[in-house]
């Protein structure tokens, strides 16, 4: 794994929507390949528009969004703050979507399709409709599905934020699990605190809206990270150290976007 | 909701039934009570007699207005989704062409009818008919359904480079289903009733045998009796048309949409 050139570049990034809101930015970012990457900020100072514009699901206002290898369909996964999966189809093909644009065979793709099903523990649900899952299995349809085209960087948009914190928790400890399992590089929005610190290599704070980089956090932790991190006096402490930052940054005087 | 949960319960079965029967008693007893002759009012055993009696006839009548309801509700089903489609794939042509569709629905077929029975042949006239009058639901549902798929769905689609058959085929389409199903719903008895005002017009010009035209002759004979019995055997159509369309859409939606789960699901 190389970490010359990084997975996610971004140069003097803004966002201005058509009414006028400036939503972000300006923003330079860096995302080292292979890395957990936390973007932490209050509601609405632009996390989900940073992530958007990661994936290319909406262009910037100026400056330059690179994304390695994203020319390529299925190079980046996206999970988004709602399970989105298709009403209609089976789990089986809810996950099988991605391979499906892409012109994969049904046969060829059934093995990847079921393993990555065993993967995140859906493996006796794959003939179920998604009205038929709970909220926290939707959402690992939902994972199951960003990962199954083996994509080399997986964006995460508040993925569990609605669900009750025992089954965070265990989505918590999946998602780190995977992540040292496969090596993929991780973007993770989320407003939690001890969210991003508990499963992130790196915690970006954000200011208010237009959402800038107020502060970067290293955080420290045992590898691999389990409960007994969750309950150390470490995380504690880096928890308090980003809270403090987060509060600082919501109250951030220069907004001088705003119109 | 209406095919698949409903009729649990007993009374919801049998209380209709009751309902009907008391107001056919009424019926009959009005008619005798007052000793009404049958050219004012026929009483429901007589209409059924003649039913009975005119059944090869009335009979004959009806399996032509159905052929023409359902060739207006096939050409209406098709035009009206295949526009529907081309709508979804450009702005441009649904901005040209929504307001003919509207002038289409807003103007009232027995009016258009004596001119397109000038311009067609009888039988597609009528059919046409029964087609103006069912095409605009089944255009504007799915028209609405295909464009309210999930915008994050959307963007996923966008995101995997689907193409614009892939985005139609595996989202926009399905998602428009349940809209879709709604339309057909409508139109089904819509297409019954163009069919009808079609063969009234028609049959003023002329010719023809339908179930509307054998009212119209019933009237101008004086023959009520026959003419409470078409008028029967029409409701129950419409009745049969709209249930079939109803019991299609559940099967069809059954095992996601919401329209189509009972209550414990
Ligand atoms: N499509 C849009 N059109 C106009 N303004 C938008 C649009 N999407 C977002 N915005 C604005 O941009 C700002 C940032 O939105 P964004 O969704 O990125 O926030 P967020 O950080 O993800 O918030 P949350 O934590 O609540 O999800 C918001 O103030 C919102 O009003
Ligand atoms: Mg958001």
């Amino acid at each position: 794994m190389t970490t010359a050139e990084p997975a996610v570049r971004l140069r003097g990034v803004t966002k201005v929507y058509d009414g006028g809101v400036a939503a972000l930015g300006p923003l330079d970012l860096d995302i080292a390949r292979g890395a957990f990457v936390s973007l932490l900020g209050p509601s609405g100072c632009g996390k989900s528009t940073a992530l958007r514009l990661i994936a290319g699901l909406a262009a910037p206002s100026t400056g330059a969004v690179e994304v390695a290898r994203a020319a390529a369909p299925g190079a980046v996964g996206f999970v988004f703050q709602e399970p989105t999966l298709m009403p209609w189809a089976s789990v089986r093909d809810n996950v099988y979507l991605p391979l499906r644009l892409a012109g994969v065979a049904r046969r060829a793709a059934m093995p990847r399709v079921e393993a990555m099903l065993a993967r995140v523990g859906l493996a006796d649900f794959t003939e179920a409709v998604p009205r038929e899952l709970s909220g926290g299995m939707k959402m690992r349809v939902s994972l199951a599905r960003a990962l199954v085209t083996e994509p080399d960087i997986l964006l995460l948009d508040e993925p569990f934020a609605a669900l009750d914190e025992i089954t965070r928790f265990r989505l918590n400890n999946d998602l780190l699990a995977l992540w040292r399992d496969l090596g993929k590089t991780i973007v993770f929005v989320t407003h939690s605190v001890f969210e991003s610190v508990y499963l992130s290599q790196r915690v970006l704070v954000m200011t208010a809206r237009p959402g800038r980089i107020s502060a970067t956090f290293a955080i420290a932790g045992p590898e691999p990270r389990g409960e007994a991190f969750r309950t150390s006096p470490d995380y504690a402490a880096q928890c308090r150290a980003v809270s403090a930052a987060l509060a600082g940054a919501g109250e951030d005087p220069s907004r001088e976007g705003v119109r | 909701m209406t095919a698949g949960a409903g009729g649990r319960h007993p009374a919801r079965l049998v209380l209709p039934f009751a309902a009907l029967a008391a107001s056919l008693v009424a019926w009959d007893l009005i008619v005798r009570l007052n000793d009404l002759p049958p050219y004012v009012l026929p009483g429901p055993g007589l209409v059924l007699a003649t039913l009975v009696q005119d059944w090869a006839i009335l009979w004959q009548s009806l399996a032509i207005t159905l052929v023409t309801t359902f060739e207006g509700f096939a050409a209406a089903t098709v035009i009206g989704l295949a526009l529907a489609v081309l709508f979804s794939q450009s702005k441009w042509l649904e901005y040209c062409f929504f307001p003919y569709a509207v002038i289409l629905q807003v103007t009232p077929v027995i009016a258009i009818a004596p001119l397109l029975l000038i311009y067609l042949p009888q039988q597609l006239a009528v059919v046409t008919c029964a087609g103006i009058v069912a095409f605009f639901p089944v255009l504007s549902n799915a028209t609405l359904g295909l464009n309210s798929a999930d915008r994050n769905l959307v963007g996923l689609f966008t995101l995997y480079r689907a193409s614009r058959w892939q985005t139609l085929r595996y989202l926009r389409w399905p998602a428009a289903l349940p809209a879709i199903m709604g339309g057909l719903r409508i139109a089904g008895g819509l297409s019954l009733i163009g069919a009808v005002v079609a063969e009234i017009a028609a049959g003023a010009a002329g010719s023809g045998s339908g179930l509307a035209y054998r009212i119209a002759e019933s009237g101008y004979r004086l023959n009520i009796p026959r003419m409470f019995a078409a008028l029967l055997l029409l409701s129950i159509a419409g009745i049969v048309i709209y249930m079939a369309l109803a019991l299609v859409s559940h099967l069809v939606l059954r095992r996601w949409h919401e329209s189509a789960l009972g209550k414990d699901m």
